[in-house]
């Protein structure tokens, strides 16, 4: 298994299933009266987040805790050393001078977990930097659809929204794409980037000749403050051309699946009652994601890492 | 499991087959009349196999004490790689699942794996089983005893002992795995 998670680049499509087959079994887990295994013991896990989350940086200590891994939460907030103006290499030497196995990280800018991986001993799993990547939510959601359709080849995915600013469309698409399905990418041209075009997905600006072919429809998170910067005119017009309501909802397959990775703004890009219908499995996302760490850190830390001298530096040169 | 099934197929060298389908079939027989005697019967039994070969042998014996007690006992399969102590010195293994249909609690739960070895698969399970109740009491059947414990432990059902060197390596082959049923001993060349 590979030491650092940054990419998706990183993972083949025997990998993934590889992840998503341990996360399978370390799901059922979750249903015993004793939720811990002893599997990690002795190991120490961090969570470094300069950025905020909820539910990733949760399910990330969650998953550690769960294989008896000890878990330091940094958050970069203003009880922190960087309030202090401590570098991110500084803050980063002196987490491996504490002799951490994994960082968990989350930066607003992109890159910075390929940065850290040079600087460290330790393991790095992206947890989300800038708008790049963010590489165990696309794995959870690959995770959630095999719940579903046993096969991701020939699967129709519509991703629908802010592809820009997206950090889970780019893994996504990947990930996907690496399965062998068919991926569209719809929102206004202003929020699709140029390269799009390059990623194997096709691109697309309108929602309702997309949505009746779809086995799933991925709706990412408006980002409030982007209207700001005028890439789209109103809230109001954004939910009318590119937002899952019901009414649209009603023209997918039967058995078709939404998905959201959450957080939602209900009544721009989804309508409470499509958030909440049958067909919505955002919550399985959640649940998943705690089974897709554990399985990550289980395969990433528990043992002695053969491949630790895997190429960073090559890795960081495709970011470009 | 445990170091048994070390090396690859590839670097196994044999040097003798020591039990055939007949024998393995006897000794599966005559391990399930055991369990049966020892328990007074049925009452509470449950049967547990450690992945990977002791699972199809558990069924066997299931199916074995159904035939002469028209009872059936429930049996499960276990995974015991999350509890080996030697993660950090090996690595991650391939997971399976972990089946057990029914609640271990106040319940005998009879292990039943390939080879007793060193005893750390077995030590490995103990705390597997823990993790889901509370049994009354844990029994071991195995089909091969080769000796060269590393723990105190002991089976209760031995289908055969088996003396050999540590240089040796001990295969069992089952059917629903490996096409046959067979013991087979050889060494390992590295």
């Amino acid at each position: 298994m590979i030491k650092h998670l940054l990419s998706m680049d990183q993972l083949s499509a025997d990998q993934i299933t590889h992840v998503l087959d341990t996360a399978e079994q370390l799901r059922s887990v979750t249903d015993r009266p004793i939720k811990k295994l002893p599997t990690l013991r002795g190991r120490t896990v961090c969570n470094l987040f300069y950025e905020a989350s909820t539910r990733t940086r949760i399910s990330f200590e969650l998953a550690a805790k769960r294989l008896s891994a000890d878990v330091i939460n940094f958050s970069a907030d203003s009880k922190s050393s960087v309030a202090k103006g401590e570098s991110f290499k500084d803050t980063a030497w002196t987490l491996e001078a504490m002799g951490v196995d994994a960082i968990i990280v989350r930066h607003g800018s992109s890159g910075a977990p390929h940065q850290l991986a040079r600087w460290v001993k330790a393991s790095v799993l992206n947890a989300g930097d800038g708008s790049h990547e963010h590489p165990t939510q696309a794995l959870l959601d690959l995770f959630s659809i095999r719940q579903h359709f046993k096969d991701f080849e020939a699967l129709k995915v519509a991703i629908v929204g802010d592809i820009l600013h997206s950090r889970v469309a780019r893994s996504n698409v990947k990930g996907l794409v690496t399965m062998g399905a068919d991926v569209t990418l719809v929102g206004p041209p202003t929020l699709i980037p140029a390269q799009a075009t390059r990623w194997g997905a096709t691109i697309s600006h309108d929602l309702d000749s997309v949505i009746g072919d779809a086995d799933i429809c991925y709706l990412l998170r408006v980002q409030k403050e982007r209207q700001n910067e005028q890439l789209f005119p109103s809230l109001r017009e954004y939910a009318a051309l590119w937002g899952l309501d019901s009414r649209r909802q009603a023209r997918m397959k039967p058995d078709s699946l939404v998905m959201h990775p959450g957080p939602m703004n209900r009544g721009v890009e989804i309508s409470a009652d499509v958030s909440e219908s049958p067909r919505s499995i955002i919550l399985d996302q959640v649940a998943n994601g705690l089974a897709v760490r554990m399985s990550l850190l289980y395969l990433m830390l528990g043992g002695d890492r053969p491949d630790s001298t895997e190429t960073v530096r090559e890795l960081t040169e495709q970011l470009v | 499991m445990a170091r048994s099934r070390a090396g690859s197929e590839l670097d196994f060298a044999l040097k003798a087959r020591v039990m055939e389908a007949a024998d393995v079939r006897r000794a599966l027989t005559r391990i399930s009349h055991e369990i049966v005697e020892r328990n007074k019967g049925t009452d509470d039994l449950v049967l547990v196999g450690i992945r990977t070969r002791g699972a199809p042998l558990a069924d066997r014996v299931a199916n074995s004490i159904a035939s002469f007690e028209a009872v059936d006992v429930p049996s499960g399969a276990l995974d015991v790689s999350l509890y080996r102590d030697d993660v950090a010195l090996r690595g991650p293994r391939h997971l399976e699942s972990t089946i057990v249909p029914v609640d271990v609690d106040g319940r005998i739960v009879v292990l039943v794996d390939d080879v007793l070895y060193t005893g750390r698969t077995i030590r490995a399970a103990f705390d597997a089983i823990l993790d889901l109740g509370r049994p009354r009491a844990i029994r071991l059947a195995v089909l091969v005893d080769r000796g060269h414990r590393e723990l105190p432990i002991r089976a209760d059902h031995v289908g055969k002992n088996l003396p050999t060197s540590a240089h040796e390596v001990v295969q069992v082959h089952v059917t629903e795995i490996d096409g046959e049923d067979a013991v087979l001993i050889g060494e390992v060349h590295s």
